[in-house]
This record gives C-alpha cells, sequence and structure tokens, in this order.
C-alpha cells in the first residue's frame, strides 16, 4: 500500500474533523491496535510483558494525564507521582474494603478520588503561574507521600508498610494479584489505555482542548473571547489527575504487584514529566512516544554494551541514563519542542512525497 | 439609527488610576448601535486603557459603564465577552500554538454548550455542536478569505494576516460591539485597504458596532461615523469626522503636531 | 477533641517555656539549616534577576561543586589549589551553559528555559557522579566537629564557622550588585534585556558572570553542607527546598531569599521538634512547601519581591 491521500478529498467538515483524516493512516491505526492486542500475548515472553510491554502502557496513561495539564493546558506539575499514589492508594483500600467491586470499577474510581485530590490542589493555579504553580505542586508531591507513609489506614495496618494487589478476576479471567499472568495484565493495560487515548485525543480537538491552548498559549485572549481561567485549569487539574490516578493503580496492579510509596516519590513525577517532554508536548501520539523511550533506554543501556562485549558497571549504566534524558531534554527544548511526535510528523510528510520530493 | 434609542454603551466620567498615574481621568463616551467610531490620540492618551476598562481588564475606580441598558461597571472579562463585547489587541494576541481554524473555533467557546463527558466520547450533540460551529467558522474564513491557511498555525503567519486571523476571532463570537486595537498597526497600504473595506464590510453586513483605536488619519476620516480624541486621559473633542478636524484643542494637542 | 487542642496550642510552648537552652539549640540549628537554604537560593536570585531564567539546577550545581572539591582533594591536591581548580571548573561550567542552553533557547516562554534547566539539572548530576563516583564523601575543611558551651547553650564550631561565611557572603554580593559597575548593568539586564542591549551592555558577558557567580555561591554552599553531613545525593533534594525559601522571600530580592531560608529553616526545625510527633513525624519533608503554597494565595510576589503588574 503507498501512501498517498491523492484523490482523497473531504466532502464533509467531519471528515476533515476526524482523528486520522487519512485512510491509509486509519487503516495502519486499525491493524496496529489489533495486533497490539493479539501478537505480544502470543509472542512476547514474560520478561518483555512484564519488564517492557506493562510498564510502558502505564507510563503512557500517566504521560498523557501530564500531557494534558502540561503540555496543552500550559500548567507546569511536577507532582505526578503523588497523584499517582492517590490511585494506587485508593484502589488498594476501595478493593479492600469492597472485594466484589469489579477491578476495573475500582481502577476508576481510583481515578475520580485522584481527581478530586487534583482540583484541590490546582486551586492555587489561578492566583499563580509558571514555576510558581510548578513549587505548588511539588508541595502536593511531598505531603501526600508522607501523607500515606505515615497513616497505617492507608496500608490497613500492615506492619511492612506496603500494599499489595490481590487476587482480583474480570469475567472469571484473573486480572491482578500473584494468580494473574502477565498477558492478561497486559491486555487490560492496553485496552485502557486504548481508551483514554481516543477520550484524550476527543478532548483535545473540540471545546475543551482549545480552551486548554488557549489559556496556554494567551491567557488574556482566552479571557476576552469567554474562556474562564479557574473552571479551564480546574478541568485540566482534574482530568489529567484522573488519568494520573488510573495509571497508578495499575502501576501497583498490573505492573508492580506491591509498592511502598518509594515508588511513587518525586522521582517518577521527573520520569513522566521527561516522557511528555521528550515524546512531544501537547501531543497524545507524543506520549505513547515518550513513555517508550523512557522505558527502552536503560534496556538499551544494559543490553548493547553487554552485545558488543563492553559491559557496563550498574552504577555508570545509571549515571549514563541520567545524562542521556537530562540531554535529550535540553536538545527537544531547542531543537524541536514538539518532541518526537513533531519528528514522526515530518516522516510522514515526507513520506507522503516519495520519491519526488518535489 | 433611531431618534431617541438609548445608546449601545455609555461610559459615564470613568477614571483609571495606576499608583500615582491616572490613566483616565473623567472620561465619557457614548456610542450608538451601528456606529463605527473612531478612538485617537497621542501615545499615552489612555485609549487601550478605555479599551481595557470596557473589556473588563482594568476596573473604574470612580464612573459607570452601561452596556446595553444595564450596568455593567465591574465585570470580568469573560463576563464581559458573554455580553457581546470582542476585540482585538495593539500586539496580536493570537493562539500561536494552534491553527488558524482552532484559533477562530476557539472564538465560538461562548456559543457552545455542553459537557466534557460527551466531548470525550466525541458523540451525539457533541460532535453536531462541534460541526455546526465549524461551519458557521468556515463563513467567516471565507469572508475575510483567509482559506488557504486555515491549518497553518497561527505563530507562523506573517504579521498582516495575523491581524486578519484575530479579526476572524473577534467576529467568530458574533459581537454585538467589537472594539479593534490599532488594527492596521505596521501594514503596507494594500493591507491597510483590505482591512478598511473588512471592517466597513462587518459593519454594513452584520450590523456590529465598531469601536477602533488607529493612528493612520487618512483611514480615521474614511471610515468612521464618529471620532474622539483623548490626551493625558481627557476626553478633549468628539464628533463628526470633518469637525473634529477643524476642533482647535484638537489641533494643538495632536493633529497640530502630526500635519503641519 | 480538647487534648487535640491542648496537644497544638499549648503543650508545644509549655515545652519551649520549659527547656530554653533546648530552645536555643533547636533554634540555632534551624538558623543553620536555614542559611544553606539562602544560600541555595541566593543562586536561584542571582540567575533570575539577571536573565529571568529561574535555575532548577542550582542544587545540583552545590552538589557539583562539592562533588570536584572532593575528588580533587581524594587525588591528592592541596586544598588551596583544589579550591581554585574548582572555581575554575565552576566558571567553565558557566560558559558551557551559556552558549549550550541559554543562547538557543534566548526569547523562548521562562517555562521552557525552567525545563530545559531541569534537564540540565539531571544531566550533571549524572555527569558529576560520573566524574567522581556516587557514594558518599566526607569533606575536610580544617574545622573541627565540635561544640563548646555558653550560657547552657551548645554551639557547633563549624556551624558557627558557616554561618559567619554565609554573612559574609550575603554582604559581599550585595555591595557588589549595588556598587559596582557590574552590578549596576546586571540589574539593568534583569530590568530590561532590550534596553539593556541597547546601550551596549553585552548580555552573554553578563549572562556568563551571573551563572559563574551563582556557581561560587554554589561551590560555599557545597563546602558547608559537605563538611557537615557528607558528599552525597541527596544534596540537590535537598536544595530543592529553596524553591519555597524564594517564595516567601521573593524571587528577585536578595536580603529576601536570606530572610525567606532563616524563616524556613527555623520554622521546620520547630515544626519537626514541638508539632512533628503531633502527625508521626517527618513533617520537615513537606512542611515548607505547604507554608510556601498557603503565602503564595496570599502574597505571591513575596515578602521582598516587586509586585508583578501585568500588562495587556
Amino acid at each position: 500500500m503507498i501512501y498517498r491521500e491523492a484523490g482523497q478529498f473531504k466532502m464533509t467538515y467531519a471528515s476533515d474533523q476526524a482523528i486520522f483524516p487519512i485512510v491509509q493512516d486509519r487503516w495502519l491505526v486499525a491493524i496496529g491496535i489489533v495486533a497490539a492486542f493479539v501478537v505480544p500475548p502470543l509472542v512476547a515472553n514474560e520478561y518483555w510483558l512484564q519488564a517492557v510491554l506493562i510498564p510502558f502502557l502505564v507510563y503512557a496513561l500517566a504521560a498523557i494525564g501530564l500531557n494534558l495539564l502540561t503540555g496543552y493546558a500550559g500548567q507546569l506539575s511536577l507532582g505526578t507521582g503523588g497523584f499517582m499514589a492517590v490511585g494506587g492508594y485508593a484502589a488498594f483500600k476501595l478493593t479492600m474494603a469492597f472485594p466484589w467491586l469489579d477491578i476495573i470499577v475500582v481502577f476508576l474510581l481510583s481515578g475520580v478520588i485522584a481527581a478530586g485530590v487534583g482540583l484541590v490542589f490546582g486551586i492555587p493555579s489561578l492566583r499563580i503561574k509558571g514555576f510558581y504553580l510548578a513549587v505548588a505542586t511539588l508541595a502536593a508531591q511531598f505531603f501526600l507521600v508522607w501523607l500515606f507513609n505515615k497513616v497505617p489506614w492507608f496500608v490497613n495496618y500492615a506492619s511492612s508498610g506496603t500494599i499489595t494487589a490481590p487476587n482480583r478476576a474480570v469475567a472469571g479471567l484473573m486480572v491482578t494479584g500473584p494468580n494473574a499472568t502477565a498477558q492478561t495484565r497486559y491486555v487490560v493495560a492496553l485496552a485502557l489505555v486504548a481508551v483514554f487515548a481516543l477520550v484524550a485525543k476527543n478532548l483535545v480537538r473540540g471545546r475543551v482542548g482549545r480552551s486548554w491552548m488557549a489559556i496556554r498559549d494567551r491567557d488574556i485572549a482566552a479571557e476576552i473571547i469567554g474562556v474562564r481561567p479557574l473552571q479551564t485549569k480546574l478541568l485540566a487539574f482534574g482530568i489529567s489527575s484522573f488519568y494520573c490516578g488510573v495509571a497508578g493503580a495499575e502501576l501497583v496492579f498490573l505492573y508492580l504487584g506491591s509498592a511502598e510509596t518509594l515508588a511513587f516519590d518525586i522521582t517518577l513525577s521527573f520520569l513522566v514529566l521527561f516522557m511528555v517532554i521528550i515524546g512531544g508536548l501537547g501531543s497524545v501520539l507524543g506520549s505513547f512516544l515518550g513513555a517508550g523511550f523512557i522505558v527502552l533506554v536503560p534496556i538499551f543501556l544494559t543490553n548493547v554494551p553487554h552485545l558488543i562485549g563492553l559491559p557496563l558497571p550498574v552504577a555508570l549504566q545509571k549515571q549514563m541514563e541520567l545524562m542521556v534524558f537530562g540531554g535529550l531534554i535540553i536538545f527537544f527544548l531547542i531543537v524541536e519542542p514538539l518532541g518526537l511526535a513533531r519528528l514522526w510528523q515530518i516522516t510522514k510528510e515526507k513520506l507522503r512525497l516519495w520519491p519526488f520530493p518535489h | 439609527m433611531p431618534e431617541g434609542a438609548e445608546p449601545l454603551l455609555t461610559v459615564t466620567d470613568v477614571s483609571v488610576r495606576f499608583g500615582a498615574l491616572l490613566a483616565l481621568n473623567r472620561v465619557s463616551l457614548q456610542i450608538e448601535r451601528g456606529e463605527v467610531v473612531a478612538i485617537i490620540g497621542p501615545n499615552g492618551a489612555g485609549k487601550t486603557t478605555l479599551l481595557n476598562v470596557i473589556s473588563g481588564f482594568y476596573h473604574a475606580y470612580e464612573g459607570r459603564i452601561v452596556f446595553a441598558g444595564r450596568d455593567r461597571t465591574r465585570l470580568a472579562p469573560p463576563d464581559v465577552a458573554a455580553l457581546g463585547i470582542a476585540r482585538t489587541f495593539q500586539n496580536v494576541a493570537l493562539f500561536k500554538g494552534m491553527t488558524v481554524l482552532d484559533n477562530i473555533m476557539t472564538g465560538r467557546i461562548l456559543k457552545m454548550r455542553g459537557s466534557f463527558l460527551l466531548e470525550a466520547l466525541y458523540w451525539g450533540p457533541a460532535k453536531r455542536q462541534e460541526l455546526h460551529h465549524r461551519a458557521f467558522v468556515e463563513r467567516i474564513i471565507d469572508f475575510l478569505e483567509i482559506q488557504p491557511i486555515r491549518k497553518t498555525l497561527a505563530g507562523r503567519l506573517p504579521y498582516g494576516l495575523q491581524k486578519r486571523v484575530e479579526l476572524a476571532r473577534a467576529l467568530a463570537a458574533e459581537p454585538t460591539l467589537l472594539l479593534l486595537d490599532e488594527p492596521m498597526a505596521g501594514m503596507n497600504v494594500e493591507e491597510k485597504e483590505d482591512m478598511c473595506r473588512f471592517i466597513l464590510d462587518v459593519n454594513s453586513e452584520f450590523g456590529t458596532t465598531i469601536a477602533l483605536i488607529e493612528h493612520d488619519m487618512g483611514v480615521v476620516m474614511d471610515i468612521s461615523d464618529r471620532v474622539a480624541v483623548l490626551d493625558y486621559g481627557r476626553k478633549i473633542a468628539d464628533g463628526r469626522p470633518d469637525q473634529v478636524r477643524k476642533d482647535q484643542a484638537v489641533l494643538d494637542a495632536y493633529l497640530g503636531v502630526s500635519h503641519e | 477533641m480538647s487534648n487535640i487542642l491542648y496537644g497544638v496550642f499549648l503543650a508545644p510552648f509549655k515545652d519551649m517555656a520549659g527547656s530554653p537552652a533546648f530552645l536555643a539549640e533547636v533554634l540555632i540549628g534551624g538558623i543553620f539549616a536555614g542559611l544553606l537554604y539562602s544560600l541555595v537560593a541566593l543562586g536561584f536570585v542571582l540567575i533570575f534577576k539577571a536573565s529571568g531564567v529561574f535555575n532548577f539546577a542550582q542544587g545540583v550545581m552545590v552538589l557539583f561543586a562539592a562533588l570536584t572539591l572532593v575528588g580533587l582533594m581524594e587525588r591528592g591536591v592541596p586544598v588551596p589549589a583544589a579550591l581554585l581548580l574548582t572555581a575554575a571548573v565552576m566558571l567553565a561550567l558557566a560558559f558551557v551553559i551559556e552558549r549550550v542552553v541559554l543562547r538557543p533557547l534566548v526569547n523562548q516562554p521562562y517555562i521552557i528555559l525552567f525545563m530545559a534547566t531541569i534537564g540540565l539539572n539531571f544531566f550533571l548530576e549524572g555527569f558529576g557522579e560520573m566524574l567522581w563516583g556516587a557514594n558518599v564523601k566526607k569533606l575536610d575543611v580544617g574545622i573541627p566537629d565540635r561544640s563548646f558551651i555558653v550560657a547552657g547553650v551548645q554551639i557547633n564550631q563549624l556551624e558557627l564557622f558557616a554561618a559567619v561565611t554565609a554573612a559574609i557572603l550575603v554582604a559581599v554580593l550585595a555591595v557588589f550588585f549595588q556598587r559596582t559597575r557590574i552590578g549596576r548593568a546586571l540589574r539593568a539586564v534583569a530590568d530590561d534585556h532590550e534596553a539593556a542591549l541597547s546601550i551596549g551592555i553585552p548580555l552573554k558577558t553578563i549572562w556568563v558572570i551571573v551563572w559563574a557567580v551563582a556557581g561560587g555561591v554554589a561551590l560555599v554552599a557545597g563546602i558547608m553542607w559537605g563538611a557537615k553531613s557528607g558528599v552525597q545525593f541527596s544534596l540537590s533534594l535537598i536544595a530543592l527546598k529553596a524553591l519555597p525559601v524564594l517564595i516567601l522571600g521573593g524571587f528577585t530580592s536578595i536580603p529576601g531569599a536570606v530572610v525567606g531560608g532563616l524563616i524556613v529553616g527555623v520554622g521546620e526545625k520547630l515544626g519537626e521538634v514541638y508539632w512533628g510527633p503531633l502527625v508521626g513525624g517527618a513533617i520537615e519533608n513537606w512542611f515548607a512547601y505547604v507554608v510556601a503554597l498557603a503565602f503564595l494565595l496570599v502574597r505571591p510576589q513575596g515578602l521582598f519581591g516587586e509586585k508583578i503588574i501585568e500588562r495587556v
């Protein structure tokens, strides 16, 4: 199939407003989604599912959440880890208190609770902007993690201080807990991220997304055409925190299996921020690319030097990881603030013309 | 304009203060329905401040603003927008990271209703509403002849086109009163002519009342029904262009400097 | 209920009055921590004043300077030479940062520059540890970590020395900004980039100077902190506390950075010792941020900052 759009005329505004206006794109995406559901569970081994694909999907969901807030609405947050912690701990408390409740419903409710917390910490955004707001979100990060660490009620008084995902099934299939297979957990994570990526895409191409971007690009002009800054920013905080909350619940229930507050510390906030910047600010696709990139770099640094016979010491790997992430952040901000997503778009535009460059 | 009908906008004795600086000193201004009013004056005369106080960015510490028969002295900008007042800015305040189409669609925001939950699904009323407004926006795009740049990022456009897109965004709100802050600043002659034509067409086709700040006296004399002159935060003249042109106070303060 | 009220409003003050010597020690500990926060915050203020850049990497610059100094000393370089070399490294770093990070991002929104310094933060952390190793190091500056007792209050020699150094440094910087030609140029740049350029102030040079001075401040902070609690990664995290300090003091004020640092240092020590036990302790981690957050809502420009008037 050749990548061409010649002869595809958009006869209605509906077709012009579609997420993938080009027919080939629609087919590729459809095939890609089906393949993503079918192929990895059949061919990928436990290691790939558990160490690469599941964290990729979980982080992608969190990155979409942060991207809605930072990339679209322009409100920088360093509190992602804290909001994810709310999701993780809420899911634990909910499923322990109501074991009969469907675990997917538990995930969604955890997201709602995280959204509520996000709204509270979003209130200062009315009066403060930019890095002032970043400091406010740091308060959320440190306070929330401290809270879950100090109040034993959140871990059901477990002496270890950890929360552990219990066995929970959906339609007879074990989804979380020690008895759930990596394949099942992968499919559940994929289904959730696919649905929520679509929802995010719908939001950002409509009224809500435009008011977010308007506030981001020129808040004064946004107000004068009727965008209400407080409501708009709070909606962004709420929806973003919902995404982070669901991702936090998945982090515990589908990826780690059990977790302490350490799993949600400020390092996680920065990690998700890196995904958003490297992947592309203001791009849903970029959130996936960024998450994939951040998950793969450490694996690359572990395996490639080993393959060419120059194994790196673990400490050095860690340091190189930091340098690669830090260096790339600067690189992308300077060269291509729209990140990997923009590079992908450029490739596609070239491909449209290929092999005739003019 | 029918005899005896109340003015669309009445500004009465409005003063605005920044610290020790009195930016507006008991300024009064009436704008009748359907008029094109030009506000002129030297730099720092308080013209933009007047627009800002009308659109709710600054609040008057004394005086009253009445719009369409109701007191509107203390409103926030979004509430002013909801009344049907739209504006453009002196230094173009487009959303640079959004396409031209999205910029203009944002201008429809007050006409759009609905919950984000429906929009999340892009389903039913949400989708219909989106398409309905798209069709309206396309009419404005045709009207202002900017079809080819629909999908271009606003920040990448040349200055003259940015001004035109900003006008489009303001028009998308279907305002009753349109405030234009130097709509022709930095334009070449040809672009100015286009802009004049658009302003007059907006006024005659949509019946929109227009108040504009402009420095080009030729343009002001050509397109405005009435001219108000500000100097040092006070209004020193108000009348038909040919009257103002002859006004001695105006000649002293303003025209006397730029014309010989 | 009355128990809780008693615990929050009365008991802590009774404890304070009951043992004034202990209270004094807590206060001194708070002042010392506060001075260190102030020093880091000072680095932020310098860069922010002159370039409008909010340098998230200031904390890591402290770590980087301390790591470099200790690394050189461990390799047998005598102390004075090691100090000079480290200062040279910080100067070189300022040059590189200006050339590689700041210059290409001139005129970008501040939030982009802020994120770039987050990237810088992580790069420097990895780079510093790769050069000098990640294990905790003891920094010996020749001042014994001993205490003497004045009027029943323990005073640590090292802390006293650090406090005096910090006070001198602040005074020198204040004079530098107010009285010297370069200082005036710096303030001009802070007020208006374009205007400064148009009267012939070389922006690039100014940026290198502020980053170098901020690097020097970072070095001093690194020495003091490293001498007290060893040179280790947690230095850069503690340095994040400078953010609430800045909110309290205002982003553009040198005295503000000092006063804000002292408020945060003393406040969190008092809070931890007297109120912390009520909620299970370890409130030092978030106390400063929450205070800053509350403060932001009341007075966004800080105690000493200039009021921000938005132009439309």
